[in-house]
């Protein structure tokens, strides 16, 4: 058949004007508003969950020890340095004595002078009771008067009482010396444990002050990670409880260990739960104070319920839920929700039966009206 | 029948075509233009929807959060929280900045967001891939824009984050992407300053002899510890309950609290009024010289077709055409170019919009405003085509 010239020609204008028709149609139709929302979605099903708490905290030791002089003084001279091992009643190091040898030596040459008042108080009383002796025999044979036999018995009592002193300033003197002695055995730094010794905050001719810690040891033998868990998530957190504990350090290696102490006080300006979380077994080699550390705790398994990824929930209109998908369409259903656990998977308590599906992903924020499309992976996510 | 403006398209289709063509992407462009105006208005309001908040608390006298900085200790929400209706109150935090990953980084806004669960204002409102964060610290939700994966490590600051979901839409008013974080990680990335800057300012505070005094053990460390912690937050965003208006919500916050609090309405005027007004007229302006460079290009399209044509009009008023059928026929013809150049130009612009590096966001409105403004400057423009081909002499058809 042939065809006219003008046929042809219309034609082909129809052949490039048909296809641009059809590809704005498919446009208008698939971008804007009327096109459909990507959505991926899922079926509640029923399954035990495993909730956990996370928390982060720092490696401390759990003993630590600050050993400084009782009195102000200034350091002599230190025998370990940080990072040295030292045993239970070591001598870590020495305070300058100062003035205090000299101090003693005074006072042993007071207790000299002491014992010296005490030898001629006791020559006075020798001299004051002979005199008195002989002064009653003179009474009795009627040579001195009454009044002179009363002054020399008095001058005896005297005597004896200046004795008496005398005697009580040898032991304060001595006591004294004891005390100073005591004191120069303060001025010795001993370890009251086997540990380690991690700071050395004074050197050699540094004055410090009373109290004031020169070399801190603590047992390394017992780490434990002073952690933080966020109130709102911290339901179930109790002593006891089995942890995973990462190092910043280590990223790859897992320890173990155990909440040993749930402290009383939570911290009202952070809003954490504050825990103790001791190694199982003590890590090799030991990590150093202070370390960055995740804690992952495993709370005890829920029995199976209905649960839905966390991505699932949505708010609408002040109220929490989900929007499921059935025959009838879409709807936005409110759901009580339970514990989550660390994967974001959430129990449902009530508002979802086991069997429904639900969407998860969607591409755009969803209303009742939305059309979708179900896909495996909205366009665009790359795996 | 095939009418007259039919026959002559016929006669020479290819060109006709190819001019529509030709125009449909002017015309796609200044689509495009209108779009890029649109995204950065959906951009703002975008912004705002993801947030799902009804009321912004900020610092006194401030724009904040997105249009200027603000900072507000972070245990005001409490107060805020037990105020008459409000439903739910949540710190947020801000932070434009480059998010590094492996060797490359990202331009992106971070967002901290108060523990709590999915729902709540400042959490993603939906996710196109992966979960919600559940671990306090060091998990983040990426939009999908950034380029991330599920699983990447990202470095914000000193710390590494991996990326458990990921965001479409979620952008600054900038059209930056969004990286959600917990707050508290949040917090220290936006007022942590770096480990030398930190070094340094350690040695400042020991040579100062203020703080490092020798018979006052302990202060200098408690001097130092006091540097380093930050409690602040950008803003904080209130849900209202049921049956409040913001003005009941928002009045005793004002007074009593002595703090900024914007409603929806206020932070659009100050997204869009404010932040994007110079760019947006910007656009605007380029707007309109593309629409008036696109109609004289159509008049100028119009008239050369016509004049190309002169000597068969010529020839159809010696025949004896009536002026109204040739009118008609430049008309149609007309319009047929702009109906085809209207059609690639939105074809165009809507395989044009995702390549964009920011959002375009093409409206109906747009496009259906664009189709009538296209018909209505082919007819202005075959008027004067009209007007030429009316006054040509017949004579010419023989003489020329």
């Amino acid at each position: 058949m042939k065809m006219s010239p003008q046929k042809r020609r219309l034609m082909a204008l129809l052949l490039v004007l048909l296809p641009l028709l059809g590809l704005f149609a498919y446009v208008a139709v698939r971008s804007g508003p009327l096109a459909p929302v990507a959505v991926t979605v899922t079926t509640v099903a029923s399954q035990p969950l495993s909730p956990a708490l996370f928390g982060i905290g720092t490696v401390e030791a759990r003993y630590s020890y600050k050993i400084g002089p009782t009195a102000a003084g200034r350091v002599k001279q230190l025998f370990v340095d940080v990072g040295d091992r030292v045993k239970a009643g070591q001598v870590l190091g020495e305070m300058d004595p100062v003035d205090l040898d000299a101090r003693i030596r005074a006072q042993e040459a007071a207790l000299k002078a002491a014992r010296a008042a005490v030898r001629q108080a006791e020559a006075k009383v020798a001299y004051a009771g002979s005199q008195a002796r002989r002064y009653e025999k003179l009474l009795r044979a009627r040579s001195v008067s009454e009044e002179q036999v009363a002054t020399r018995r008095q001058e005896l009592a005297v005597a004896e009482a200046a004795l008496a002193a005398a005697r009580d300033e040898v032991s304060r003197v001595q006591a004294e010396i004891e005390a100073l002695n005591a004191l120069r055995g303060y001025l010795k730094l001993v370890s009251p444990v086997a540990g380690l010794v991690v700071a050395r905050k004074a050197n050699p001719g540094t004055s410090v002050m009373a109290g004031q810690a020169v070399v801190e040891v603590i047992d390394p033998t017992i780490l434990w990670i002073d952690a933080r868990f966020d109130q709102i998530s911290a339901g179930g957190l109790t002593r006891g409880l089995p942890a995973t504990i990462r190092l910043r350090s280590r990223r790859h290696q897992s320890f173990k260990g155990r909440v040993v102490r749930l402290e009383p006080l939570a911290d009202p300006v952070t809003l954490e739960m504050l825990a103790k979380i001791q190694f199982q077994d003590e890590p090799r080699p030991m990590p150093p104070l202070g370390e960055l550390a995740e804690v992952t705790l495993s709370l005890p398994a829920l029995p199976a319920r209905p649960v839905i990824p966390n991505a699932a929930i949505r708010e609408v209109d002040g109220r929490r839920g989900v929007w499921r998908l059935s025959e009838a369409g879409l709807r936005f259903v409110p759901v009580k929700l339970g514990r989550t656990d660390l994967q974001g998977r959430v129990q449902v308590l009530d508002g979802l039966k086991e069997g429904e599906r639900i969407v998860v992903h969607s591409e755009k924020p969803l209303s009742a009206r939305s059309r979708l499309h179900v896909v495996e992976r909205i366009p665009g996510v790359k795996s | 029948m095939i009418s007259l403006a039919g026959r002559d398209i016929l006669h020479s289709w290819g060109k006709f075509v190819f001019t529509g063509i030709g125009l449909g992407l002017l015309i796609g462009v200044t689509l495009t233009m209108a779009g890029v105006y649109r995204g950065m208005v959906a951009d703002g309001k975008a912004l705002l929807d993801n947030s799902g908040a009804d009321l912004w608390v900020v610092q006194q006298e401030t724009l904040g959060p997105y249009a200027e900085s603000s900072s507000i200790p972070d245990d005001l929400w409490r107060g805020i929280r037990a105020m008459p209706g409000v439903a739910a109150a949540a710190n947020v935090t801000y932070l434009t900045m480059q998010v590094r990953h492996g060797r490359r980084d990202v331009r992106a806004m971070v967002v901290g967001i108060m523990a709590g669960g999915p729902g709540d204002p400042g959490w993603p409102p939906h996710l196109v891939a992966g979960r919600q964060i559940t671990r306090g610290h060091y998990e983040a939700v990426a939009d999908i824009a950034t380029g991330f994966r599920l699983g990447d490590v990202l470095k914000i600051r000193r710390h590494r984050y991996t990326v458990v979901g990921l965001t479409r839409r979620m952008v600054s008013s900038n059209g930056d992407p969004m990286v959600f974080i917990p707050l508290k990680d949040a917090q220290e990335a936006q007022f942590l300053k770096d480990n030398d800057a930190i070094w340094m300012q350690r040695r400042r505070t020991e040579a100062n002899p203020a703080f490092n005094r020798p018979t006052v053990p302990g202060l200098l460390e408690a001097v130092l510890a006091s540097q380093t912690v930050n409690n602040h937050v950008n803003a904080i965003l209130v849900r209202l309950a049921p049956g409040y208006t913001s003005d009941e919500v928002a009045a005793p916050i004002r007074r009593w609290k002595r703090l900024t609090v914007y409603d929806r309405s206020q932070m659009e005027e100050i997204l869009i009024g404010k932040l994007i007004a110079t760019a947006a007229k910007q656009i605007g302006m380029f707007l309109v010289i593309l629409a008036v460079v696109s109609a004289a290009i159509v008049a100028f399209i119009i008239y050369t077709l016509t004049m190309d044509k002169i000597r068969e009009i010529a020839v159809l008023k010696l025949i004896g055409t009536r002026n109204r059928t040739i009118a008609k026929m430049i008309l149609l013809q007309a319009l047929a170019l702009g109906a085809i150049g209207f059609v690639v130009g939105k074809i165009a612009a809507t395989f044009a919009a995702p390549h964009f590096p920011k959002y375009v966001l093409l409206m109906p409105e747009d496009s259906l405003t664009g189709f009538f403004a296209v018909m209505l400057i082919c007819v202005l423009a075959s008027l004067v085509a009209i007007r030429l081909a009316l006054k040509v002499d017949p004579a010419e058809a023989i003489g020329g």
